[in-house]
């Protein structure tokens, strides 16, 4: 059975995953996907997991979210709030997520999942800066790197005074 | 615990599916990059709650990357809707098409 934080936490997240998507303003999206974050942030506190909740506290909902309105707010002003879509488009879509939601989750409920409870301990997050820091240290290293080189690429993209648009046709 | 692996598992596929209907749907580069943002999300929680009812640490190390690589994904997404943007004067990603030939 689930316990009464897990439902609040649970409507949260997702509640506010729908009003990030649907809400006119691309602003207030923003910052319900903020919200959406932390409610992540909140799992991984309720799963025994204290070190990835803080990171998924200061990345996503530190610097992610940040990153996202700040873009929201270099974007013309009429564009914000502009919601374009295809009726039917839509249509099919709420479709496609509801047959994803069944199924997969007829698939998830009838397997042997249900049943699957844990009594054991929850591991020391110790144990996580020790497999950085010997076997995945390779991957942290390339890890590092491609994030060096992400940054560089997303500044020399968005700072190019040289973009033209030659093949626009109108 | 009291909650099941089964509860976090619901949830991640109700945010996975909810992802997918907004990259599906909308038109909006940002709002795609939200769907993209929650999918990634879900299959975070997904590492995280299978490395808890393991029980084992690998997990929680795997969503230690994913999380950052996430955040990398993300700062060029962002950097190429700008780009877009100056080329295009919009948003919309109906309007992109200079690579339809």
């Amino acid at each position: 059975m689930v316990d009464a934080v897990f439902l609040a936490l649970s409507v949260l997240t997702i509640g506010s995953a729908i009003v990030a998507l649907e809400i006119r303003s691309l602003i207030y999206g923003s910052i319900a996907l903020m919200i959406t974050l932390s409610g992540i942030a909140g799992f991984f506190l309720l799963l025994d997991a204290p070190f990835v909740a803080m990171f998924q506290l200061s990345v996503y909902v530190g610097s992610v979210a940040v990153l996202i309105l700040f873009t929201v707010m270099l974007v013309r002003r009429e564009l914000i709030f502009n919601k374009i879509e295809d009726k039917r488009r839509r249509y099919a879509g709420i479709g496609l997520m509801l047959a994803l939601m069944l199924g997969i989750g007829m698939i998830i409920i009838g397997s042997g999942m249900k049943s699957m409870e844990t009594n054991s301990p929850s591991v020391d997050y110790k144990q996580i800066g020790q497999d950085f820091l010997t076997y995945y240290s390779p991957a942290l290293i390339v890890m590092a790197l491609v994030l060096a080189a992400s940054v560089v690429g997303a500044l020399t993209l968005a700072r190019r005074e040289d973009i033209t648009n030659d093949q626009r046709v109108n | 615990m009291t909650n099941g692996l089964i509860d976090f598992v619901l949830v991640s596929v109700a945010l996975l599916a909810i992802g997918i209907y907004g990259m599906a749907v909308k038109r909006n580069a940002i709002r795609m990059l939200f769907g993209v943002e929650m999918i990634i999300n879900s299959a975070n929680l997904n590492l995280v709650a299978f490395a808890r009812f393991i029980p084992n640490s690998q997990g929680q190390t795997l969503a230690l990357f994913s999380i950052a690589i996430a955040a990398a994904e993300v700062a060029v997404g962002l950097a190429l809707v700008i780009v877009a943007y100056r080329m295009y004067k919009n948003i919309d990603i109906e309007d992109f098409r200079s690579l339809k030939g």
